[in-house]
């Protein structure tokens, strides 16, 4: 496989030879040392267009973890509508003799049009409201290490999964295993139509009380202005993950999120910490399921 | 030049004739048309002159010289995309031989200047009749309604502000209103932008799945309904462009059963396609209206065939490669149609949907009239507008081969069933025989 441009294109045995890759390399990661000389000699380039910290900084480290070369390439969308196309800025980094491109883009479709152009291994660390890979192979690698399984279980997405591109990378990653699925939250923010295997709830308590996950979606703050909720304070009142959803939760529920959360909005902090979350196993997962990636994409020979 | 063209199969809906005839075409005009009761096999003299073409015509068709209302031929201002030459040419080419040209180029075909320079450049390097639409506002800003009477004396024949819609109803009906005066009718682009928000795809299933966001089918509903009202109140006529969607397709049915003077267009694509072309992020099928559901393609046809949409149109929208070469959401929209748009909607014929007959008048007598361009047909004494076409004809669309300069195009590869063979406009003669 050249590249990781979603997990639409992922058979349900390539999802696992990376989780179980993932679990390897995590294994490394609790060694004194933790770089392994891999990819020595090779070079990736993380390539930002939407400013991100958190996703660029967990792939850097599993970067540095493979022994690559890492280079940071941050464009700030003004500058693209400037000038250069995405091409272009494509071109020019192939120029540099990159082996690995990691993206994060505005448009939903980019990462596969980039990968279309290019030689290198590109993976997808966000296209537009499409999807994100990564995150949805943590999050299964996050739910595995817990559970011990993704099959026969209920797992409910919560808040603004039109505009998400982890609910869609969760939603195609957990629908080619036997799950069940809810989208719960404001009619605004779902789709008009549910795509196959999923129910949609507008009530939060119906759509995750027997559930065995929760993952919690950060709310955009921008989203008020586009007239999809009235308020955060409402939507947190309606929508908002509390201690009282303690009393109908089932007792080995998980909670999740992708981050970085708003507490208060879409989760409260008695959630955020509680023992039932396990939103730090996410992040530190995430290294090693990156790597993984990484370690078993094949660039074309140039 | 003399051209005889012997044995064909005429559908001319002007003259309301059919029937097998001889037609000869001397220096422009058509000197004769023979009615026969059967075919007689001809023996083509091989040794005439350079200046006489003869063709056995035997299972070929004879139609007027097709009409598109809906062109985009950009220049001035987007040369790189399509010239007034290159454009004409691929109409041609496709089988048109009048074509109307939409007003926004840069600058935008607002005032006179403009008109006249389109008009100029196409008696110069154009290879058929090209009919100059008027923006509705000035710059199509949808705020000041334009000259349209010195538009429509410097030979706009219609009004649109197609690519934009008119947002403001107070706007349009005041240019439908106007528009009674100047007699030139007024052509709209139905979409609600607040609706569409930045949409690139239709919305349903699909977007959701590839994450594009999606342009409802009410963005464009909710226009036609508001312009119907506006026609219907104000007793002016309508043409709708482009129309995409079932519910739009109820909306002109009922209009049109309660009298009101709409008339209404749709494109091959949309009779052809479903969003399904835009799967793999393909630009080449993103166009605006976006491309629909299955549903919506059926009831085009249907609609085709029942006669409440009138006429099929190019909606001819070529692009640079530049411009389609991106992420799906930074695509402009348009397809480069004229090159392949009559054999698309011969597949109608194909599949029993329409009748050659019914087909022609969608391509010729229906634009005409709304467009009052006053089109004769095919007559003896008459500048000759036809063409010749084998309606059987298999041949793969090769967008490389193009003449147009759009090669934008989601059906490059495509077997189509129908070629034009032979356009003769006036004088000039565009011999497609040799091509496949």
């Amino acid at each position: 496989m050249k590249d990781l441009v979603g997990i639409k294109e992922l058979s349900r045995h390539e999802i696992e030879e990376i989780l179980n890759t993932a679990k390897a390399f995590k294994e490394v990661l609790q060694r004194d040392i933790k770089k392994v000389p891999t990819l020595r000699g090779k070079t990736a380039i993380n390539l930002f267009f939407e400013p991100s910290t958190r996703t660029r900084t967990s792939f850097e480290l599993a970067e540095k973890r493979l022994s690559l070369d890492v280079l940071n390439f941050s464009v700030s969308t003004s500058s693209v509508v400037k000038g250069e196309t995405l091409y272009d800025t494509l071109k020019t980094i192939e120029a540099y003799n990159v082996d690995y491109i990691v993206m994060r883009h505005s448009s939903s479709g980019s990462a596969r049009f980039v990968a279309e152009h290019t030689p290198a291994s590109v993976i997808n660390a966000g296209d537009g409201t499409n999807e994100h890979p990564t995150q949805a192979l943590l999050d299964a690698f996050s739910i595995i290490e817990v559970k011990g399984r993704l099959d026969g279980l209920k797992i409910a997405i919560v808040g603004d999964i039109n505009h998400s591109r982890v609910a869609r990378s969760n939603l195609y990653l957990l629908s080619k295993f036997d799950t069940q699925i809810n989208f719960v939250g404001p009619p605004t923010l779902l789709p008009l139509e549910a795509p196959d295997n999923v129910k949609i709830f507008y009530d939060l308590k119906e759509g995750i009380k027997n559930a065995d996950v929760v993952m919690l979606l950060r709310v955009q703050l921008e989203r008020q202005k586009g007239a999809y909720i009235p308020s955060l304070k409402e939507y947190s009142h309606v929508w908002g993950v509390k201690k009282e959803a303690f009393s109908y939760l089932k007792n080995d529920t998980i909670i999740m999120h992708p981050g970085p959360m708003n507490r208060g909005v879409e989760i409260s902090t008695e959630i955020a910490d509680s023992s039932r979350s396990i939103i730090l196993k996410q992040v530190t997962n995430g290294i090693a399921t990156r790597m993984a990636v990484i370690y078993l994409l094949t660039p074309k020979e140039a | 030049m003399i051209i005889k063209i012997y044995n064909a199969s005429i559908v001319d809906p002007f003259t309301n004739k059919e029937g097998i005839v001889d037609i000869v075409v001397d220096e422009g005009i058509i000197s004769n048309v023979k009615f026969k009761r059967k075919i007689k096999s001809i023996t083509l003299n091989l040794r005439t002159s350079p200046s006489i073409l003869e063709i056995d015509a035997q299972g070929l068709y004879v139609f007027p010289g097709l009409i598109d209302i809906h062109t985009h031929l950009r220049e001035p201002g987007y040369e790189y995309k399509e010239t007034i030459r290159t454009g004409t040419l691929a109409a041609v080419k496709g089988g048109f031989t009048s074509i109307c040209c939409m007003a926004n180029t840069n600058p935008v075909n607002d005032n006179p200047e403009v008109t006249y320079y389109i008009l100029a450049k196409a008696k110069e390097e154009g290879s058929c009749d090209v009919y100059p639409i008027g923006a509705i506002t000035k710059g199509l800003k949808g705020d000041e309604i334009s000259d349209m009477a010195m538009l429509k004396e410097a030979g706009c024949i219609a009004f649109s502000d197609d690519g934009m819609p008119v947002m403001n109803s107070l706007i349009m009906r005041r240019a439908l209103e106007y528009s009674k005066a100047v007699g030139a009718p007024i052509i709209s682009h139905c979409e609600d932008l607040n609706l569409s928000e930045d949409g690139v795809m239709n919305e349903g299933k699909l977007s959701f799945y590839l994450g594009l966001k999606g342009i409802p089918k009410a963005s464009e509903e909710v226009m036609i309904a508001r312009d119907i009202i506006l026609s219907k109140n104000l007793k002016t006529p309508i043409h709708i462009a482009h129309v995409s969607t079932s519910g739009s397709i109820e909306l002109i049915k009922k209009a049109k059963e309660d009298g009101v003077f709409v008339t209404a267009e749709t494109c091959p694509h949309y009779f052809t396609l479903t969003e399904d072309a835009v799967q793999n992020y393909n630009t080449n099928a993103k166009v605006n209206p976006p491309l629909r559901s299955e549903k919506d393609r059926e009831a085009i046809k249907e609609a085709l065939k029942y006669g409440i949409i009138d006429v099929i149109a190019t909606d001819h929208a070529p692009h640079h490669i530049d411009e389609k070469k991106v992420p799906f959401q930074e695509a402009l929209n348009g397809i480069s149609s004229l090159e392949t748009a009559f054999a698309l909607s011969l597949n109608l014929v194909h599949e029993g949907i329409l009748s050659i007959r019914e087909l022609i008048e969608k391509l010729t007598i229906n634009p005409s009239k709304i467009l009052k361009i006053h089109k004769k047909g095919i007559v003896e004494g008459s500048q000759a507008d036809i063409i010749l076409v084998d309606i059987n004809k298999k041949w793969t669309v090769n967008k490389d081969n193009f003449s147009s300069l759009g090669k934008n195009t989601p059906f490059d590869g495509w077997e189509l069933k129908g070629k034009v063979l032979l356009t003769v406009k006036g004088k000039k003669i565009f011999d497609m025989r040799g091509e496949n």
